[in-house]
């Protein structure tokens, strides 16, 4: 059974997706994708034990040996990512079935259970497998219901948002699939392990070359990184809440998992940063992000707008750890994959409350909400100061890292433009903060009540591992730092 | 009661904050709710009492927290510095609330329970700060501080409370993340560690200009110290009501700041290094132009609590130079005057606060006469001013004396000149207020009698004091000015300990 985790990992979820149908009762389908999503939660938590004691677990799918068969290749760094997925969208679940009542049709409930777990499916097979076609198979699993399940809403701009990220999106699978597909050209094969090894022989062709440019701009295009991120503000605001709070703290961070997976380990370091300039490109495109879609998100009315541009530049923080590259910077990079999944998926979860309560998240409608939603306005307001990154929350330990590995490196200057970019964070959390605790609410703002405890639960849940997490730091740090290290060995 | 000394060290941080349930708790009950603030008040004084005598009885406390990082703990350790801050902060924290209860109900403010939790909030970050045993505990402390404060600054709910809360949330914490939190990194990675030892932390052969840099940093950082460029977010936060201005922005808030300032450079740094670093030099000559720009400004103040804001932030100048001059005399008159200051000018405050609330009046030129009606409060005024000034008989004469002693021993002539000078401009500043109060018809500018002409002759001369409790208050704190003058022994020999060290 254990042996198996690997492989069920993935397709517990996948098996489940078609039996919702089965089940049709929409609190049953609930509970049942609920209970599935703990499971593979619980598979995680027994897979990151077992790599972090007993190192790389390999599976061979069929049996068939791994060159030529598909192998499942669970070492620290994904299992690290396996935990946060299947972790967030458990507590996101719980919260589902109260949060779709009044942003999805009734009849198309089954539907958003379905496509959940598929785009579930879709992330953790992206990131459990160790073969580069699986890679884009899962992608597109993920994506087609990732962009159905945007548009499952009633909200129709929601419709043209997923439009958008359906371009965007298969651009940018497009991409990966052909930079594999010249990987493969070139080496005959498609397992990663053996594409680390067969690569560097061919490594100064021109082949290799145009493989990796179309592999790291596809992905690029999938992490929204600046300036490839247009397509992500619309499609996080007019998404369903809950398809909201499970992205932003999932899909993203999928997308860096990759980055990391195709610049580490398939291309490997002296490749990837020594031949080509991606060290200072992705730093500027990193800082670039986070000073332009921080300011963006002061300007934002839409709450949920707000908190999208603020996710893309929190991208940005990881890209600039990432582009480092030390073991600090990598460290920095995944801790925060780890926390800000914490902060973002309790906003989000947090403004889907608001949005079950008043029915839009437009600035406007949290005038006096601190009175009115005390818990839930208060959850915005811990997780907005993990954002900017005040001590004992999680954002001030990412923020430690990332300034710690950039000042190890002597970039003094990028570390004052880090945080002066979450200062820009101040800002735009303190409009909100402004609005809800020392306005009273407008004329026309119908009085509510707090939200449900459906809702309160995982909130707080992540809020109060947003504070757990930002004190006792030994899990996040331990397997951050053990997976920037392994990553680092694999590749001298 | 037995308690152990590392016990009440850390109750002294956990009962405010256990207060802020209570009061929030309790919060419909109005007397109830006072009841709990003034008796942790109590507790506190007890704790931290009890704390000076075990520390004077030659003990050693600290307590361990947590380990939120490798190397970076969340400790405390008390050192005498630390202990007289702490015994300021928790006195006057029991001063300020009973003046506080008188005012805010004279003044029908609302939301008083929000006003009451942040406070106790606010006080429990103090002791955590004062008691700190590393940087890293310190910077934790000093962030809850500044949240925990901006919600009495915005207290009013006005727009223009808005606008001063966002100025003061703005800057303090621009400053403290930009250069404080990259500071406090850069010592981490040159250094090793963030522990507070007696000498400082550096080694000795350590990059004299990166250090220097992480003094200027520390200087900017520690914005609460007010030291200009960064000051503006003191007068900002006058438009919180006057209990706020008075215990926060006299004495905990801007306090903090220099405390900070005096642990960074005696623990951090260490005096013999400080007094070599080639940004030393600049950092003192910002500091004297802080002092004396701001004793400029606050001579055009019209508005009181305008003018004592920025008599403050010249006052905080003082201990930041005294910090800087890296001699004893320096350190000693430094830490004398935070205590000094700090019951001189929440005097000044209480009084401001008390004329607001019963004669219903803010600016200065108002004032004129108003000694007849309200002699006590103006008397304490004067005396109060005084020990701003720093002369006899009162507290500040003893700070200053140290001060400008420290400023010859390190042959700074232009410091000196420019303390001096400060000084008569306190007096020009400070002085006229009750002088005129007292005696509305000898003035020195006769246009300004002629413009409020009948205003100035007093229709009725019955006395109308500010409500008892905050009478008391006023009462308490400037008798505490007196007494420093008269017998300053025991804070001499808490602040000469800081330097020795006791082990």
């Amino acid at each position: 059974m254990i042996a198996h985790f690997p492989i069920l990992q993935v397709i517990i979820p996948l098996m489940a997706a078609p039996i919702c149908l089965i089940l049709k009762r929409p609190k049953l389908v609930w509970l049942f994708a609920l209970i599935v999503s703990g499971l593979a939660f619980s598979i995680s938590i027994l897979l990151l034990q077992q790599v972090m004691t007993s190192g790389v677990i390999s599976y061979e799918l069929g049996g068939w040996q791994a060159p030529w068969g598909i192998e499942y290749r669970i070492d620290k760094l994904n299992a690290f990512v396996l935990l946060i997925i299947t972790a967030i969208s458990t507590i996101v679940l719980f919260a589902a079935q109260t949060s779709i009542e009044k942003e999805i049709p009734k009849n198309k409930h089954t539907y958003f259970y379905v496509l959940f777990l598929l785009s579930l499916t879709g992330m953790l097979g992206i990131v459990a497998t160790g073969d580069a076609f699986n890679v884009f198979v899962f992608l597109e699993i993920s994506s087609l219901s990732a962009y159905a399940l945007i548009a499952i809403g009633k909200d129709k701009r929601a419709l043209w948002a997923s439009y958008q990220y359906l371009i965007m999106g298969t651009i940018g699978a497009t991409f990966i699939l052909i930079g594999i597909g010249l990987m493969y050209q070139m080496t005959g094969t498609l397992n990663m392990q053996d594409l680390s090894q067969r690569l560097p022989e061919v490594a100064q062709t021109r082949t290799v070359f145009t493989a990796f440019a179309f592999v790291i701009v596809g992905i690029c295009l999938k992490l929204a990184l600046f300036p490839l991120h247009l397509w992500l503000p619309n499609a996080y605001a007019y998404a369903p809440s809950i398809v909201t709070a499970f992205f932003a703290a999932t899909a993203t961070k999928v997308a860096i998992y990759l980055l990391i997976r195709f610049t580490f380990s398939v291309f490997g370091l002296s490749f990837s940063f020594t031949t080509i300039p991606l060290q200072t490109l992705f730093m500027a495109l990193g800082l670039l992000g986070i000073f332009i879609a921080s300011t963006s998100a002061i300007y934002q009315n839409n709450i949920k707008h707000l908190f999208a541009y603020s996710s893309i530049a929190q991208i940005g923080y990881m890209i600039v750890g990432f582009s480092l590259t030390t073991v600090a910077g990598l460290t920095a990079t995944l801790l925060h994959l780890f926390n800000h999944a914490l902060m973002k998926s309790g906003i989000f979860l947090a403004l889907a409350a608001v949005m079950y309560r008043i029915g839009n998240v437009q600035l406007n409608s949290f005038y006096g909400l601190g009175k009115q939603m005390p818990l839930t306005m208060a959850a915005i307001v811990i997780g907005g100061l993990s954002l900017i990154g005040v001590p004992l929350t999680v954002g001030f330990i990412s923020k430690w890292y990332l300034l710690v590995a950039l000042l190890e490196q002597g970039w003094w200057p990028v570390a004052v433009l880090i945080l002066l970019g979450s200062l820009i964070a101040v800002i735009y959390i303190w409009r909100i903060v402004e609005v809800a605790y020392f306005k009273e609410p407008l004329l026309n703002n119908k009085p509510v009540k707090e939200a449900p405890l459906y809702f309160l639960i995982p909130i707080w849940t992540l809020i109060i591992a947003n504070i757990y997490f930002g004190i006792d730091t030994r899990l996040s740090v331990q397997v951050a730092e053990a997976a920037a290290m392994s990553l680092f060995e694999v590749t001298p | 009661m037995n308690l152990s000394l590392t016990l009440m060290l850390q109750l002294a941080i956990i009962v405010p904050m256990i207060a802020t349930l209570a009061i929030i708790a309790t919060g419909h009950k109005p007397n109830l709710r006072e009841g709990v603030t003034i008796s942790t008040c109590l507790i506190l004084i007890y704790l931290v009492v009890s704390l000076y005598h075990g520390l004077s009885s030659g003990e050693t406390i600290s307590a361990f927290w947590w380990e939120l990082l490798p190397g970076l703990t969340i400790s405390f350790a008390i050192e005498p510095l630390g202990m007289l801050f702490a015994l300021i902060a928790s006195f006057l924290w029991l001063v300020t609330s009973c003046y506080a209860i008188g005012y805010m109900r004279k003044h029908q403010e609302k939301n008083q329970t929000r006003f009451y939790s942040c406070f106790a909030i606010s006080m429990g970050a103090l002791m955590g700060l004062a008691f700190s045993a590393n940087l890293f505990t310190l910077f934790i402390f000093y962030e809850i501080l500044t949240l925990s404060t901006y919600p009495l600054v915005t207290h009013a709910g006005t727009e223009k409370a808005k606008k001063g809360g966002r100025i003061y949330l703005g800057i303090l914490l621009t400053t403290s993340i930009l250069f404080f939190l990259l500071a406090i990194v850069g010592t981490w990675l040159v250094a090793g560690t963030l522990d507070f030892k007696l000498g400082g932390i550096f080694a000795e052969d350590v990059n004299k200009v990166i250090a220097g840099i992480l003094l200027l940093l520390f200087v900017f950082g520690v914005g609460k110290a007010a030291i200009m460029p960064f000051h503006r977010w003191l007068p900002a936060a006058m438009v919180a009501p006057t209990p706020v201005s008075a215990f926060l922005h006299a004495v905990a808030v801007v306090k903090a700041g220099v405390f900070t300032m005096l642990k960074v450079s005696i623990y951090i740094f260490g005096l013999d290094l400080l007094a070599i670093l080639p940004t030393t030099q600049f950092l003192l000559y910002l500091a004297g132009i802080s002092v004396l720009l701001a004793s400029l400004i606050a001579m055009r103040q019209d508005n009181l609590k305008a003018r004592l804001a920025y008599s403050t932030i010249s006052q905080l100048g003082y201990i930041t130079i005294g910090a800087l001059l890296a001699t004893s005399s320096g350190v000693i008159g430094s830490s004398m005057h935070i205590a000094m200051h700090a019951f001189g000018k929440i005097t000044l405050f209480f009084c401001a606060g008390a004329i607001l609330v019963t004669l219903h009046k803010s600016k200065i030129s108002e004032m004129r006469g108003i000694g007849r009606q309200m002699p006590i409060t103006m008397l304490a005024f004067f005396i109060a001013s005084l020990s701003i000034i720093g002369v006899p008989p009162t507290g500040g004469t003893w700070s200053k004396w140290f001060l400008l002693t420290g400023t010859i021993e390190r042959d700074q002539f232009v410091l000196m000149i420019i303390l001096m000078l400060s000084s008569l401009l306190n007096i020009a500043y400070l002085l006229p207020i009750s002088f005129h109060a007292f005696f509305p018809n000898i003035s020195s500018n006769n246009k300004l009698t002629k413009r409020l002409g009948g205003d100035i002759i007093f229709a009725r001369d019955q006395i109308t004091e500010a409500p008892l409790p905050s009478l008391a208050a006023i009462v308490v704190t400037t008798i505490a000015c007196l007494v420093l003058f008269i017998y300053p022994q025991p804070l001499f020999e808490l602040v000469s300990t800081i330097l020795t060290g006791r082990e």
